[in-house]
C-alpha cells in the first residue's frame, strides 16, 4: 500500500506532469483562460489517461512483447489513443449527451496532449506492473488537473494586474509557470 | 519573382511564423530537451527530419488520401517516421537517444506537425511543402539552440560540453524545470518587443 503511495504523491507532486517534466505545455498554456475550462480539460484528460494507461499495458505485455513486435511501441500506442478517444466521444454522444457537450470540446484536442502519450510509455519504460502503472498513470492525471487548476486560478488573478509592458500577453503565463515550478520543485526529497 | 516566392515559404517558418516563438507550439518538447546544446540541436534534427519526410509523403499522396480519414493516415506516417528516427538514433547516438528519453517518441504528438501537415502538405505542392518544411524545423532548430545555449551556459558553464565558466559562478537553477520556463518566457518577450518595434518603423515609413 505504503509503495502505491509513494508512485502517486511522486508522479503527482515530485514529478508534476506540467510543471517538472515538460509535458503537456500546450493546453497549460492554451486552455487555463478561466477556471471552468481548464477543469473541464483536466478531468476529461484524467479520463482519458487513465484509460489509456489500463488498455495499452495488456496490449503491451500480451500482444507486443510475444511478437516481438517492441519497437513499433509508438506507432501502436498512439492508434490506440486515437481510437480510445473516438470510442469514448461516441459513447458520451449516444448515452450521456450532458456530459458531451461539457467535455466533448476538448476529447478530440486530447489526441495530441503529449501526456497521454507520455505516460504510456513512461509506464512501460518504468517496469511497472499492471497496478502500479494505473497508480502511476492516476498520480500523473491529477498532477495534470492540479497544475491547470492552479495556473487558471492565477492567471484570472493576473487579468486585474498590469505586468511590465514587454511582459504582457504570453511571456508572462511562461514567467508565472518559472514560479510554479519553482514552487513545485520543493517538493523534490520528499519520497526517496 | 517565382524565386522570391520559394524564398518566401522557406523563410516563413525561420521568422515570421516561427513554430515557438510565435504560433506558441510544440512547447513541451523544446523545453525539456534544452539542458545542453548537444541535445537541443539532436531534437532540433530528429524534429526536422520527421517534418521533413512527412510533408513530402504527404503533399505526395494528398490527392489520394480520402478527405474523412485524413487524420489517422497522417499519424500513421508521422508515427512510422518517429520510429525511424528513434531506431536510428538508438543504433547509432544511444547517449542522445537516452538523454531525449520520452521526448523521442513524442515527435510523433507535437503540433507542429500535424499542424503543418495538416494546413500545408495537405494543401500545397511537393516542392513548397519541402521548403515549408525545412523553414519550419530549421526555425524550430534554431530556437532550440538559443534556449539551450543559455541554459547550459549559465546552468552548467559549459558549452557543447566544453567548461566555459567556472563551476563555483554556474547558476544550478537554469538547468532545471523552472529554468526553461523563464528562458523561454523572456525569449518569447524579446521577440514580440522586436516585432512591435518593427511594425511600429514601418508605421512610421507609412
Amino acid at each position: 500500500m505504503n509503495q502505491y503511495l509513494s508512485i502517486f504523491l511522486k508522479s503527482m507532486l515530485v514529478d508534476n506532469v506540467v510543471l517538472i517534466q515538460y509535458l503537456a505545455i500546450c493546453p497549460f498554456i492554451g486552455m487555463t483562460s478561466d477556471t471552468g475550462k481548464a477543469t473541464g480539460m483536466g478531468i476529461a484528460t484524467t479520463f482519458v489517461i487513465i484509460l489509456a494507461t489500463a488498455v495499452t499495458y495488456p496490449i503491451y505485455y500480451g500482444i507486443m512483447v510475444p511478437l516481438k513486435l517492441e519497437f513499433l511501441e509508438t506507432l501502436i500506442f498512439i492508434l490506440v489513443i486515437a481510437a480510445l478517444v473516438q470510442l469514448v466521444e461516441f459513447y458520451l454522444k449516444k448515452s450521456i449527451p450532458s456530459l458531451y457537450s461539457a467535455m466533448g470540446v476538448y476529447l478530440a484536442l486530447i489526441t495530441t496532449n503529449c501526456a497521454v502519450l507520455g505516460t504510456t510509455l513512461n509506464c512501460i519504460s518504468k517496469n511497472y506492473n499492471y497496478v502500479q502503472s494505473l497508480v502511476y498513470a492516476a498520480g500523473t492525471a491529477c498532477g495534470f488537473l492540479l497544475a491547470l487548476v492552479i495556473m487558471s486560478g492565477v492567471r484570472e488573478r493576473m487579468k486585474s494586474s498590469t505586468p511590465p509592458k514587454f511582459l504582457q500577453g504570453k511571456p508572462i503565463l511562461f514567467v508565472t509557470a518559472g514560479l510554479l515550478s519553482l514552487s513545485f520543485l520543493g517538493f523534490s526529497g520528499l519520497i526517496k | 519573382m517565382v524565386k522570391n516566392n520559394k524564398l518566401a515559404v522557406f523563410l516563413n517558418g525561420l521568422v515570421k511564423e516561427n513554430p515557438l516563438l510565435v504560433l506558441s507550439i510544440g512547447l513541451c518538447s523544446s523545453l525539456a530537451v534544452t539542458t545542453s546544446v548537444f541535445n537541443g540541436i539532436g531534437m532540433g534534427l530528429g524534429m526536422t527530419f520527421v517534418l521533413i519526410m512527412s510533408e513530402l509523403i504527404i503533399s505526395l499522396f494528398r490527392k489520394q488520401i480520402p478527405e474523412d480519414i485524413r487524420l489517422p493516415i497522417f499519424i500513421i506516417i508521422i508515427a512510422a517516421f518517429t520510429t525511424i528516427v528513434q531506431l536510428l538514433l538508438n543504433a547509432y547516438m544511444p547517449a542522445l537517444s537516452e538523454a531525449l528519453g520520452v521526448f523521442l517518441p513524442l515527435i510523433v504528438v507535437n503540433c507542429i506537425i500535424m499542424g503543418r501537415v495538416e494546413s500545408y502538405a495537405s494543401k500545397n505542392t511537393v516542392l513548397d511543402s519541402t521548403l515549408d518544411a525545412i523553414g519550419m524545423g530549421l526555425g524550430y532548430t534554431w530556437v532550440l539552440f538559443i534556449i539551450s545555449l543559455v541554459r547550459e551556459l549559465l546552468g552548467s558553464g559549459t558549452f557543447f560540453g566544453i567548461r566555459v565558466l567556472p563551476e563555483a559562478y554556474t547558476i544550478g537553477f537554469f538547468s532545471r524545470a523552472p529554468g526553461g520556463f523563464f528562458v523561454f518566457g523572456l525569449l518569447t518577450a524579446l521577440t514580440v518587443g522586436i516585432s512591435k518595434k518593427a511594425a511600429g518603423k514601418k508605421g512610421d515609413a507609412k
